[in-house]
């Protein structure tokens, strides 16, 4: 079923575009790629450095962070450090790609396949994207932030804003419900309610225990004992908005914002290597079935040959420009692994994945995307040959320790502490310190005491603690108190903000002695 | 279902409002920077952006994270030589990078954040203290004004530039041209008509085929378009610079030993505010550097503001300078000469009636601007009273005593009030 040549310059045109996506679509469907409606925009490399600033969202509101990463961006781009990246997909319904202009035709072609076929149907078929994000009303919503917020900002001032900001993004890490599930609204519902929530908290005007449920304020002093919130939470802006005393109305919207976007990144952090490794096995196989369809020529095959061999190059530990896994590379094998255990299994996959050697691959394949996110994923699929191919190995930094140690290799014994250490650096425990609102004394002082559960005795950093707590502190308005715990609960060390109070004691108790 | 949607000239820059904010935002630091930078440059260049460092702790947004230590798993790609129970030594810099960026506070170090300002950013900044009146501003930051100057003509263009006279010469000559042929013809038939002999009658069939080869003729003629599309000519007009003059600007500085560095970089932004000032009247401006003490001595840029040297102070010593300098290289009449003079205030006494004289009989009359400033908050000397003099006489003399940068403007404000 040979077909008929695709233009082949290496300039693209507005036709040339649009006979590759229509080859592309063919193909995608072919293998039952379910996506949703693909927007192609073509842009600048300006625009790809606003894009950049602005967190990969076509709109946002405005702040100096921001103008702070586009100064940063446009200077590396300039001096020639760093390279755009070719295309910028956004999870939304229809699915917007954005396109360099500057791409010869074999990236376009590629960079479609990429993104508006693999990373479009991740979204849309992906669990944790199903049950976070609403796709359809992203952009509406991010209309509705950044109008709310400019209007803020002519209301109350853009100090005030930005330094409310300026909390939210300290701790948007911490606005995000990582176990409790959502319930879906649209955006007429969300503004319907924004209004009905406003209108409730202006009629209660500032009266310190509105945010509070209402059986406490029935409760005499008498159950002191009682515990708020009754489980820790850890959706700590989530807290904040609900329950901070002294907020008025518009910086608890505007706190919610602030959740709302971190809750909608929260899925593409977890997903870093499955979405773009699945993205990269699609490009790959869509670009080489237009090759198989007689579509494309042999030096079109050669540029985008050397083009994937890059994007999938992994640098080994030991070469200066290391900065860890390429998740491309890795997701891309994963995916491609599944494909070849179920095509042609050997004896070692036999043992390891009993389910997948009768699979039917595309069937694998999609069972894989839809139900993981990179933890579970990498526990799930690794497999020794791709350990083998990886040669990975683990090393144990151990503070008490003198010297690292090796203390897994990609040979028998170690396949399965590699998976599950490789999973766990997934795992965004590792990279995120666990925080979580343990108890705050709404009866008395008001003081608020969030946890940290140490986690393999790694410690937070003290500096960046400091500054955060301050943000922390601005938002609830009185003391705020850090414990570190061990994961047996005792509490190891305790931050404060402000940290006036322990140096008082210590003066005091020095004159003591004196 | 696709759409194709080409952005490219949509607009772009979306994030200049966030990029301000953050210049706002550090505003103090990137002043100090500037401050640094302007001590480097030249005069004259002070058109250009400016590369901004300002130390990364300051602008780092926090959030939670780890420090080195406790146990960490790392899992790396491309063994080579490790077995299992192999021991490292730790690296002198605790490599966590694979766990999330910026894991290491350590790693880092307090490197600066640099990035480019641009022009205008920059003229903002450095205009700010010296609180500019926002029209200079403005009009010191705006482009070279254009003209638009005739040239020639063309078929295209709109309706109010039509050329009358050229379209009806054209029309004329196209009627002329198309009617050429059957002008002939009609001439031809009406000298046959005229031949006819008499005796043919009004009646006759040749009389009659002729008379309405005639009148068909004559309409064919009156057919053709008075004026045409194609005849059409529009005034083509191209945009030229304004032509304007040459100027010459003296910056003439005191360097005695009582002028310090920060009196000196006083008088650095007075001399780039006029410069700045001249480079948008005047298209080709010469600066002259004179800087004195007891003599006066024309030097460039670098050792006007950076070599030091000590001795008492004549200030005539430059103006005769000022006046050979003009006398010798610029007749007056082609050039347009601004003299800024800053100074501490301290002259010889018996040197200030004569510098009045020099100024008033020689060098007054030849210039267009004479700006004196005087960096000392301090009681005044006799060259300040001589300079009240001169300042009393011509009305294109101005002295100001200055103590903060704010108050430069006023040296100048005459001069900007006249051209605005």
């Amino acid at each position: 079923m040979s077909k008929k040549l695709l233009p082949q310059n290496s300039e693209w045109t507005l036709e040339s575009l649009q006979l590759y996506e229509k080859a592309i679509l063919d193909i995608a469907q072919a293998f039952d790629l379910d996506t949703y409606n693909n927007q192609i925009e073509i842009i600048s490399a300006e625009q790809m450095l606003d894009l950049y600033a602005s967190s990969g969202l076509p709109i946002n509101y405005t702040h100096w962070s921001f103008g702070k990463r586009f100064v940063n961006t446009e200077k590396l781009y300039r001096k020639g450090y760093t390279n755009l990246a070719y295309e910028m997909v956004i999870n939304s319904d229809p699915c917007i790609s954005y396109l360099l202009e500057e791409n010869t035709m074999v990236l376009q072609a590629m960079v479609m396949a990429h993104a508006c076929y693999g990373h479009n149907s991740f979204f849309k078929n992906n669990y944790l994207f199903k049950t976070w994000t609403n796709a359809d009303s992203i952009i509406d919503y991010m209309v509705f932030a950044k109008n709310y917020i400019h209007e803020c900002e002519e209301k109350y001032g853009s100090t005030a804003v930005e330094e409310l900001l300026d909390a939210c993004h300290a701790l948007r890490n911490y606005g995000i419900d990582r176990y409790k599930r959502p319930q879906k609204i649209s955006l007429q519902e969300e503004k319907t309610r924004q209004s009905e929530r406003a209108a409730y908290l202006q009629s209660q005007v500032n009266d310190l225990w509105i945010t509070i449920p209402p059986h406490f304020q029935k409760n005499s002093l008498t159950d002191k004992k009682e515990h708020f919130p009754k489980e820790p939470e850890e959706n700590l802006l989530y807290f904040l908005e609900k329950n901070a005393p002294l907020l008025e109305p518009w910086q608890r919207e505007i706190i919610r914002i602030s959740r709302k976007i971190a809750q909608y990144f929260y899925p593409q952090k977890l997903t870093k290597v499955m979405n773009e490794g699945w993205a990269t096995f699609w490009h790959y196989r869509i670009i080489n079935e237009l090759y198989n369809q007689k579509m494309v020529s042999d030096s079109f095959m050669m540029e985008f040959f050397k083009n994937h061999t890059n994007l999938i190059y992994q640098l080994p530990y030991d070469s200066p420009g290391f900065y860890g896994i390429n998740p491309y590379t890795l997701g891309y094998h994963l995916f491609s692994d599944i494909e070849r255990i179920c095509r042609d299994p050997t004896k070692e996959d036999e043992v390891f994945f009993p389910d997948l050697t009768n699979t039917p691959p595309l069937e694998a394949l999609d069972f894989a995307m839809r139900n993981f996110k990179d933890e579970s994923f990498i526990l799930q699929y690794l497999s020794p040959k791709l350990i083998r191919d990886l040669k990975l190995f683990s090393v144990l930094d151990d503070s008490n320790e003198p010297d690292l140690k090796i203390t897994a290799i990609h040979d028998e014994v170690g396949y399965t502490a590699l998976r599950e250490g490789l999973s766990q650096q997934y795992n965004l425990d590792s990279v995120e310190p666990r925080i979580q609102i343990y108890e705050a004394h709404i009866k008395s002082d008001r003081a608020i005491i969030l946890r940290h559960t140490q986690i393999n005795h790694r410690p937070l950093d003290e500096t960046s603690t400091q500054e955060v707590l301050k943000h922390f502190h601005a938002l609830w308005g009185f003391d705020v108190i850090l414990e570190s715990v061990s994961p047996q609960g005792t509490v190891l060390k305790i931050v404060r903000c402000p940290s006036t109070a322990p140096t008082v004691r210590s003066n005091v108790s020095a004159q003591h002695t004196r | 279902m696709v759409q194709f949607i080409d952005r490219r000239h949509h607009a772009k820059n979306t994030s200049t409002v966030s990029r301000q904010r953050f210049i706002n935002r550090f505003k103090k630091q990137i002043k100090e920077a500037l401050s640094h930078a302007l001590s480097q440059r030249s005069i004259t260049d002070i058109q250009g952006g400016e590369k901004i460092s300002i130390p990364k702790k300051d602008i780092r947004e926090p959030f939670f994270r780890y420090a080195s230590g406790g146990q960490i798993n790392h899992i790396f790609p491309g063994n080579k030589e490790f077995i299992k129970g192999d021991t490292i030594a730790r690296p002198p810099v605790v490599d966590t990078q694979s766990l999330g960026e910026n894991a290491s506070d350590r790693g880092e170090g307090e490197d600066d954040f640099t990035f480019e300002i641009n022009k205008d950013e920059f003229l903002d900044f450095f205009f700010e203290d010296l609180e500019l009146p926002n029209l200079v501003k403005t009009e010191l930051k705006s482009i070279p004004q254009f003209q638009n100057v005739k040239s020639g003509f063309s078929r295209s263009g709109s309706p109010n530039n039509i050329s009358i006279i050229r379209s009806f010469r054209k029309a004329l000559g196209r009627r002329i041209s198309l009617s050429h042929d059957k002008r002939q013809k009609l001439k031809i038939a009406l000298e046959r008509l005229a031949r006819l002999p008499a005796k043919i009658a009004s009646s006759s069939p040749r009389r009659i085929r002729l008379e309405c080869y005639i009148q068909w003729m004559q309409k064919e003629v009156k057919a053709i378009p008075f004026i045409d599309t194609s005849d059409i000519l529009y005034h083509r007009s191209s945009p030229q610079i304004v032509p304007s003059s040459q100027a010459i600007m003296f910056c003439v500085m005191d360097v005695s030993g009582s002028m310090d560095e920060a009196k000196k970089e006083m008088a650095k932004r007075f001399f780039i505010l006029l410069y700045l000032f001249l480079t948008r009247t005047y298209q080709k401006i010469q600066i002259i550097f004179i800087r004195h003490h007891t003599i006066a001595k024309e030097v460039n840029e670098q050792d006007f503001f950076y070599s030091r040297e000590t001795g008492g102070t004549v200030v005539s010593s430059a103006l005769e300078l000022i006046y050979k300098i003009i006398v010798d290289r610029y007749p007056t009449n082609d050039w347009n000469i601004y003299v800024a003079q800053a100074s501490d205030g301290d002259n010889w006494n018996a040197d200030s009636p004569y510098c009045q004289s020099v100024l008033n009989e020689r060098i007054m009359p030849l210039v267009q601007y004479y700006a004196y400033i005087e960096i000392m908050p301090r009681h005044h000397q006799s060259l300040w009273n001589a300079y009240l003099n001169v300042k009393h006489k011509h009305a294109n003399f101005a002295m100001q005593s200055i103590s903060k940068p704010n108050e430069l403007f006023f040296a100048l404000h005459e001069l900007f009030k006249r051209n605005i």
